[in-house]
């Protein structure tokens, strides 16, 4: 079975524990082993965006080195922003020599960018292929409009990530079709949701949060997909102002794309973490009769 | 002993700020050979000049330096005044004491640019005394033309050519020639319609017996040099015998088969067979073979059937016909910028955004809709259009940093367009900056705002949305420092002109320079403008760089009357600074052929009367070569040495320092 | 507003450190809008990005650091990913955040987060907004 070393990061521990088991049952379903590494830390949670900033990369670098040390050739990541994270460090450390003198001198070990940073979705494309999972797919997902909800992180700046077309992209949407979804497209589907702004200004996360749900649930989304779990808190969070102020609005589940593929493969409900939403999306694959 | 004569230019205070003339002069009189020295406040001028005849005749001088500005700036001046007093002007050499010396100098007590002049001339007197009297070179002349490119710049050109006489090639790519112009609806600032004005010169351009028209053909090789070109042309094959069709249209009329149209920009579909557009130049269809049932799976062949004079010829095959001119003009044109780059405006997502020149079809009354505004998802008329500036120009991050030059105009027009179309549209206009140089333009701009009603927002649009069979576009208004929200209709994107595709590949078959945008670059931006750096060929149009109608005309007609000065008479005089090759010592091993940048060498056999090979040598050939003295460098057995610069000459120069 | 302009405001070395720290030069944006225009927070901004970059190309300190706008950037990098000229405001109000926050002036303290917060959010929210936010 194909191992690929895998970075939880923090959040997955914990709150958002339901992304990680689904991912990780997945996987054994779809054929290869996510094998966690043994020694990690936080990534920071945010690539500093100055260069000047040079601490905020030493603790990412520091999960690089221990990836490499523990010998993958490559990393893999479900969250979006540890993703982001981690992938633009390990460009800072490949391409600025200076830049990486100055870091792996402070973490008192040389690292050289030599790893790939890649995401779960990534491997569920270029690796497994959606034909594949397709055909894996147990309990497809017939009847439920889907909308794939991006955010910033997995995709901006797009010379960095690529993962795929910053403006129009379509990954996740591959994703949902292949478990028998039909894939709802939105406008706002790459806008921001708040991100941390959800610590001072509940106001602001609630309006952009907002206006991404109602403009997937304009579309006829009776569901949204995400990979970050800040994303998912916001805009399950804003909901209630959301139905609140919106006349017609009616409430749209947010969950893991790693939930909804655990579900199609057939995992039970509970190892998936579904009774942790806010939101559930039980009610809906009731009236799918899925 | 030779008899040299010297003269240092102070160049006002260009030079003598830096140098001190007289010293110059006065350290050059005491070199063995100059007879005469003297500094002068400025050299060019006709006092300047004239001293410089004087001197000659007076003191019988066989040799003359100026000690100036760069050669690049007026050794013709000096070469010619030293003809006129009767000395070989190959005898005429300068020394540059001001781009060289005065100006990289800093020093005001003049004593490091004098030491320095003093070199300078010093040098140059040594090369002076080497320099053989050299002849002009004559060359034969072909008074043809071919002009590349049926656009208007092409077209233009080509008419002038021919009005002068002279005849001329003139090679289309497309079926029909008429170019980018023959889409424009009207055109600013006068808003007279496009086809009305084209058209009557395509016509001119067919009946006009000095213009040999290859439409649907293609440049495939330039050889030769200035006079002399040899080009090599694909027909590329019509399946139609241009001899024989008569341009009836039936068979248009009868094909029933369909495929997008290129002249529409998609709007719409053409027939299989087809012509451009009605008044297409040849009037004479083609077969587009790939969408062919008959090419594909030999079916059909309807077109065969109905055409009377059985013109039809299934068979036809690409031919390659060879021309003998003396000139080239490129007229290529340019293409707009492929707006699938802009996923943020949802190009090829969005129905109802479309780019500027298919808006221009959809005003055009031959267009698809006639004329009337109709937008392109359901074929409403739309009440509400945003147009876009500056999509993909002026923007480095999509690799265009130039502005396009047009797109201010054509909006303003587009605008106008709309709202005379549409009486109660309201039209939006996002822009960074209005750029209307030019006659009558600003006026049209305020005329578009002022009586049309047209509401310009300066600020880019960040996003474009689909919502509810609207398009909302989200953009910044920086004059009121908001963020605007509008839902509109219709989008239109003023995408930006970039060079032809595969514009590179035909600068490196006839040998012009291109930029990195892939527009040619003219010999100098300012006083050569449609010259290239390979004598003989010409540029004219939007192959350039953007360009509006006039100024594309502009262009024809310049380009035109560079060829026409050259046809002038029969042979052309060239400068002698070419190589030449010692046959006694050249030993045939072909370094130079393979060094020379401009194929000007060849491998010369040499017989005897009877025919039998006697041995090789390599061989320059004058027309083509341009004294760049790589083949000097290259030659391994010093065969080979550069007129006005041998090697005798350079030696000299350097022991001199 | 009546700004009155002067070379030393321009050259100055608080915007040339500010342009130091982000690695940005304000100098080449021409100001066309567009980071203003798709800045999902400039609504709430009282300097939106494109007007704030004016005001350093200005060479007005003042404005900028007195602008609370460089507390509501998240970095979703909707500005930079569509700037013509590669210019990212994200990072320019990044470098403003760090230059208040360097020079002992926080914005957020902790102690006034709502509890249900800090103990509901997920943690990444709480590390990048102490991150940015807190002094």
């Amino acid at each position: 079975m194909m191992k690929i070393p895998y970075y939880p990061g923090c959040t997955l521990n914990t709150v958002a524990k339901g992304l990680d088991t689904s991912a990780r049952e997945s996987a054994a379903a779809l054929g290869f082993e996510m094998e966690e590494l043994k020694g990690w830390n936080c990534c920071g949670a945010a690539f500093p965006l100055t260069p000047d900033n040079l601490i905020g990369l030493t603790a990412p670098a520091k999960v690089l080195l221990n990836a490499k040390k523990e010998g993958g050739g490559s990393v893999m990541t479900l969250c979006s922003v540890c993703y982001n994270v981690l992938k633009r460090t390990n460009r800072v450390l490949r391409d600025d020599k200076e830049k990486r003198s100055i870091v792996t001198g402070f973490i008192e070990e040389d690292y050289d960018g030599s790893i790939d940073v890649i995401h779960y979705l990534e491997v569920l494309r270029d690796r497994v292929g959606f034909e594949k999972i397709k055909e894996a797919v147990k309990r497809p997902l017939k009847g439920i409009r889907a909308g794939a909800y991006y955010g910033c992180m997995l995709l901006r700046p797009f010379k960095e990530m690529g993962i795929d077309d910053h403006e129009a992209p379509t990954i996740m949407e591959g994703l949902l079709r292949a478990l028998g979804c039909e894939a709802v497209d939105f406008p706002d589907k790459a806008e921001c949701c708040g991100a941390h702004l959800a610590m001072t200004r509940t106001d602001i996360v609630e309006r952009l949060s907002g206006n991404v749900m109602r403009s997937a649930a304009g579309r006829g989304a009776e569901l949204i997909v995400t990979s970050c779990p800040l994303c998912q808190y916001n805009l399950e969070k804003s909901q209630k102002k959301t139905l609140e102020e919106t006349p017609g609005y009616r409430e749209v589940p947010v969950v893991y794309f790693t939930q909804l593929l655990g579900l199609a493969l057939g995992q039970d409900e509970d190892t998936l973490g579904l009774g942790k939403n806010l939101w559930d999306i039980r009610p809906l694959l009731k009236s799918k009769g899925v | 002993m030779a008899r040299i004569g010297v003269f240092v230019c102070q160049c006002g205070n260009n030079i003598e700020g830096t140098v001190d003339t007289k010293k110059v002069a006065e350290e050059a009189q005491k070199l063995p050979g100059v007879v005469y020295s003297r500094n002068y406040k400025f050299m060019c001028s006709s006092p300047g000049q004239e001293m410089l005849k004087e001197a000659i005749k007076k003191h019988r001088l066989d040799g003359v330096l100026v000690s100036a500005c760069s050669p690049h700036m007026h050794e013709k001046t000096f070469r010619k005044a030293s003809d006129a007093a009767g000395l070989n002007p190959f005898r005429c050499e300068m020394a540059n004491i001001r781009e060289q010396c005065s100006w990289v100098h800093h020093d005001r007590t003049k004593k490091t640019g004098t030491v320095k002049g003093n070199d300078l001339t010093r040098m140059a007197i040594e090369r002076l005394k080497r320099n053989r009297p050299l002849k002009k070179i004559n060359i034969p002349v072909t008074r043809r033309a071919l002009v590349i490119g049926g656009g208007i710049a092409g077209i233009q050109a080509a008419l002038d050519i021919a009005e002068g006489g002279r005849e001329v090639i003139l090679v289309e790519r497309e079926p029909s020639i008429g170019g980018n112009m023959a889409r424009l609806s009207e055109t600013f600032p006068t808003m007279d319609c496009s086809q009305c004005i084209l058209t009557p010169k395509m016509v001119e351009v067919e009946l006009n017996e000095k213009i040999k028209l290859y439409a649907y053909s293609e440049v495939e090789k330039v050889d030769g040099y200035i006079g002399n070109f040899t080009v090599r042309i694909r027909r590329k094959a019509k399946y139609v015998d241009e001899d024989l069709c008569t341009g009836c249209g039936e068979c248009i009329e009868k094909c029933p088969f369909k495929a997008g149209s290129e002249f529409e920009l998609g709007l719409t579909s053409r027939k299989v067979i087809y012509t451009p557009f009605p008044q297409s130049v040849p009037n004479i269809p083609v077969i587009d073979a790939p969408n062919c049932p008959k090419f594909q799976k030999d079916k059909c062949g309807a077109c065969a059937v109905v055409c009377g004079p059985k013109a039809i010829d299934f068979k036809q095959k690409d031919t390659v016909v060879e021309e003998k001119v003396g000139a080239v003009v490129v007229a290529t044109g340019y293409q707009m910028m492929p707006n699938e780059r802009f996923g943020e405006y949802g190009y090829g997502r969005f129905k109802d955004v479309i780019s500027g020149m298919q808006f221009e079809r959809l005003a055009s009354s031959s267009g698809p809709t006639g004329g009337e505004i109709r937008r392109p998802s359901d074929g409403k008329v739309p009440e509400t259009v945003v147009f876009i500036q500056c999509v993909g120009s002026r923007d480095e991050a999509k690799g265009v940093s130039y502005c396009s030059k047009v797109c201010c105009m054509y909006t303003a027009k587009h605008t106008m367009l709309f709202r005379h179309k549409v009486k109660s549209g309201q039209a939006y206009v996002f822009y960074m900056d209005i750029r209307a140089g030019g006659k009558r333009y600003e006026e049209f701009v305020r005329k578009a705002i002022e009586k049309d009603g047209a509401m310009y927002l300066r600020g880019r649009v960040s996003r474009v949305y689909e919502k509810d069979g609207k398009v909302v576009v989200c953009g910044a208004d920086t004059l009121s420092n908001s963020q605007v929200e509008i839902e509109a209709d219709m989008v239109v994107l003023a995408t930006a002109v970039v060079s032809r595709k595969g514009s590179d590949g035909l600068a490196r078959t006839i040998g012009i320079g291109s930029d990195r945008h892939g527009f040619y670059n003219e010999y100098h931006p300012k006083l050569k403008p449609v010259e290239t750096v390979n004598a003989g060929i010409y540029l004219a149009g939007a192959c350039m760089g953007p360009m509006d109608i006039p100024e594309s005309v502009n262009m024809g007609s310049a380009a035109a009357g560079k060829v026409l000065g050259l046809f002038s008479s029969e042979e052309m005089a060239r400068e002698p600074i070419v190589a030449n090759v010692n046959e006694r010592v050249c030993n045939a091993c072909w370094d130079c052929v393979v060094a020379c940048p401009y194929s000007a060498i060849e491998r010369f056999t040499v017989k005897n009367g009877q025919g039998d090979v006697m041995g090789m040598h390599a061989k320059v050939n004058e027309g083509v070569c341009q004294g760049c003295g790589v083949c000097v460098a290259a030659c391994r057995s010093k065969a080979i040495d550069l007129a006005g610069y041998t090697d005798e000459q350079v030696f000299a120069a350097i022991n001199a320092f | 507003m009546n700004i009155k302009l002067v070379k030393e405001d321009i050259e100055s070395a608080l915007i040339r450190q500010l342009e130091r720290i982000s690695g940005e030069d304000v100098k080449k944006c021409y100001q066309c809008g567009n980071c203003s225009a798709g800045c999902p927070v400039a609504y709430a901004m009282d300097v939106p990005p494109a007007q704030m970059i004016r005001f350093l190309q200005l060479g007005r300190g003042g404005e900028a650091f007195g602008a609370g706008s460089m507390w509501l950037c998240v970095g979703c990098l909707q500005c930079y990913s569509r700037c013509p000229k590669n210019v990212s405001a994200a990072s320019l109000f990044e470098a403003l955040r760090q230059m208040r926050l360097r020079s002992g002036g926080g914005h957020e303290e902790v102690r006034e987060i709502p509890l249900p917060f800090l103990k509901g959010a997920p943690q990444q929210a709480l590390v990048c907004g102490f991150r940015k936010l807190v002094g």
